[in-house]
């Protein structure tokens, strides 16, 4: 979908062999991928597979087993304080505080992320003017839209320019045009250097990454471009290739 | 069966800060407290038995006021509704014996375990899981091994069996199932599905929520709800028939330019990504298929293909909600 995008070949994530385990159940089964910076990389699998865990480990919430693991050059077992610095998060049930207005939640995490003053307020403005949210500015997050919520929260998460950033399915609930809208927003993000990192039920969104990871039981069972996806497994969208490798599921409990 | 007649309901959401609910979004401030009348108030539609009718919408569309009037756990401003016969205001205690529901959010008790869990269900019901066994033997079997596990410690999948299972344990003839399959993976919602089609086999009545719209052709007769409204209701076929405008699907080189410069053209109505294509609309006589690729090769996009397609319901549902008048 994106060739006029020069994806550098720097590699902002990088796991190997990466595990972990909870007392005798192997949540992550000896994972090894390369994400570039720039790439949107669709994270996909059945609930139970191992994303959230996997994902939780990539942030610096959770320690691996054993394997390695690095994000934005820093190691997640030795550095996830520094993991924590260089990227951004964004899920469907956490976004901001609903209580505070739209630029007091961009002051509160501009702040907690070390951003100046200044820096905040010039890119308050910036954010403002392109949203087209000067009318909100001043209004609680909770008066919003889901809409605009959700591209306020989106913005949020990118506001001090992370390396990354994790989109735990970002779209869920909300209407045709604005789930399109909000990939166009994702877009546009990478052409600024951001790489994207997003777990997703929707089907069609597979379809806009640059490449896709399918989980099955903890293991990565399929890593490639959706096109390629496609090809091998003879099939005509990403729907029926996710059908077809979440079906090998033995992980009957979960 | 279910009859709903200018069914409308406002009231402020502390969580959003806001009015919402179902009916004329127009109607909703606080000052209204004259009961409403009249045509266009609130929202009609029927369901005859052993039909599936699905409320297709976005977050925040009406989708569970409905639900929640419909079995009796609130009541509406004004216009009426009846399941079964059943009127949900005066009847509600009837209602409540021949209705299954399944909330939105897991409602099952978190530390009973999967057994005691249908067994409380059950009892409440004066009846027993033998009684019913039958009803709940497909969904129930597939969760049976776990049946000693607490409720809150399965996974999204088993969850949803299992609450499935606590709503049909009665054996009721009308089920309200709100949302279902959201955050389920498609293999699992597929599954889900295949459930309810079964239960319909069996002369049960079901009025099911969704926001995924590929789930909308698995339904009898779907009801399209943005901000309070029925957009549309009709079956999912003939929604897909009296798409107004011709539809095409466009592939080139360079996706994202693509879908620019088919916006920038001012003889197009509207494009917007679909998998791994753009779905064009276009409702002008002169632009043909022609016309658009000579466009596009003008603009430098290489290994362009357009060719007319079947619009899908979400491209109906675009096509009918508001937001899709500016949606160039």
């Amino acid at each position: 979908m994106n060739e006029i995008k020069d994806i550098d070949s720097e590699k902002v994530i990088v796991t190997e062999n990466l595990t972990k385990r909870f007392g005798d159940f192997t949540a992550v089964d000896n994972i090894s991928f390369e994400v570039k910076r720039g790439e949107i990389f669709g994270f996909l699998g059945a609930n139970g597979a191992g994303k959230t865990t996997a994902m939780r480990m990539l942030c610096g919430l959770s320690i691996p087993t054993s394997g390695k693991g690095t994000v934005a050059g820093y190691d997640i077992f030795k550095e996830p304080e520094m993991v924590k610095k260089s990227i951004g998060y964004m899920s469907q049930r956490f976004s901001m505080y609903e209580d505070l207005k739209v630029w007091e939640n961009l002051e509160l995490f501009g702040g907690i992320y070390g951003m100046h003053d200044k820096e905040i307020k010039t890119k308050t403005d910036e954010l403002m003017d392109r949203l087209n949210f000067e009318k909100e500015r001043d209004q609680l997050v909770k008066s919003l839209p889901l809409g605009f919520k959700q591209k306020l929260a989106f913005s949020v998460s990118i506001f001090h320019h992370p390396q990354v950033v994790f989109l735990d399915e970002p779209t869920g609930g909300v209407d045709p045009i604005t789930r399109r809208r909000f990939w166009e927003m994702i877009y546009d993000a990478t052409a600024s250097g951001i790489t994207v990192f997003v777990t997703t039920h929707y089907m069609d969104e597979a379809e806009y990454c640059d490449r896709v990871s399918i989980m099955v039981d903890g293991r990565i069972e399929a890593l490639d471009s959706p096109e390629n996806l496609k090809k091998t497994y003879n099939a005509k969208n990403m729907d029926e290739v996710f059908q077809q490798l979440a079906r090998k599921s033995k992980r009957k409990a979960d | 069966m279910i009859e709903v007649k200018n069914l409308y309901k406002n009231y402020y959401s502390e969580k959003s800060g806001k009015f919402a609910g179902i009916g004329n979004p127009k109607l909703r401030d606080g000052s209204n407290s004259v009961p409403l009348q009249g045509l266009g108030v609130g929202v009609s539609f029927s369901v005859p038995k052993g039909e599936i009718f699905g409320i297709i919408g976005p977050d925040g569309a009406g989708k569970t006021t409905l639900f929640r009037i419909l079995t009796t756990l609130i009541l509406p401003k004004s216009g009426t509704a009846t399941v079964n016969g059943f009127d949900v205001v005066k009847d509600y205690k009837k209602i409540r014996e021949c209705v299954g529901y399944m909330p939105g959010r897991f409602s099952l008790y978190q530390d009973l375990t999967v057994e005691e869990n249908l067994e409380f269900f059950a009892t409440v019901f004066n009846t027993t899981i033998e009684e019913n066994y039958d009803l709940i033997k497909d969904i129930y079997i597939q969760i049976e091994p776990f049946k000693k596990r607490r409720a809150g410690k399965l996974s999204g999948g088993m969850k949803q069996k299992l609450a499935l299972s606590c709503a049909l344990i009665h054996k009721p003839t009308v089920l309200f199932l709100d949302e279902p399959t959201t955050g389920v993976d498609p293999v699992s919602r597929k599954e889900f599905w295949g459930m309810l089609q079964k239960l319909r086999a069996q002369g049960i009545t079901i009025l099911v929520s969704t926001p995924y719209m590929d789930e909308a052709s698995l339904c009898d007769r779907i009801a399209l709800i943005q901000n309070g409204q029925f957009l549309k209701i009709d079956s999912p076929e003939n929604i897909v028939n009296q798409y107004a405008d011709k539809l095409w699907a466009a592939k080139s080189n360079n996706m994202h330019k693509l879908l620019e410069d088919l916006r920038n053209n001012s003889l197009v109505k509207s494009s917007f990504a679909f998998g791994d294509s753009v779905h064009v609309s276009v409702d002008n006589e002169q632009l043909t298929i022609d016309g658009l690729t000579e466009y596009l090769v003008n603009n430098k996009h290489k290994r362009i293909e357009i060719h007319p397609i079947e619009p899908t319901i979400e491209d109906c549902f675009m096509e009918l909600s508001n937001s899709g008048t500016n949606s160039k």
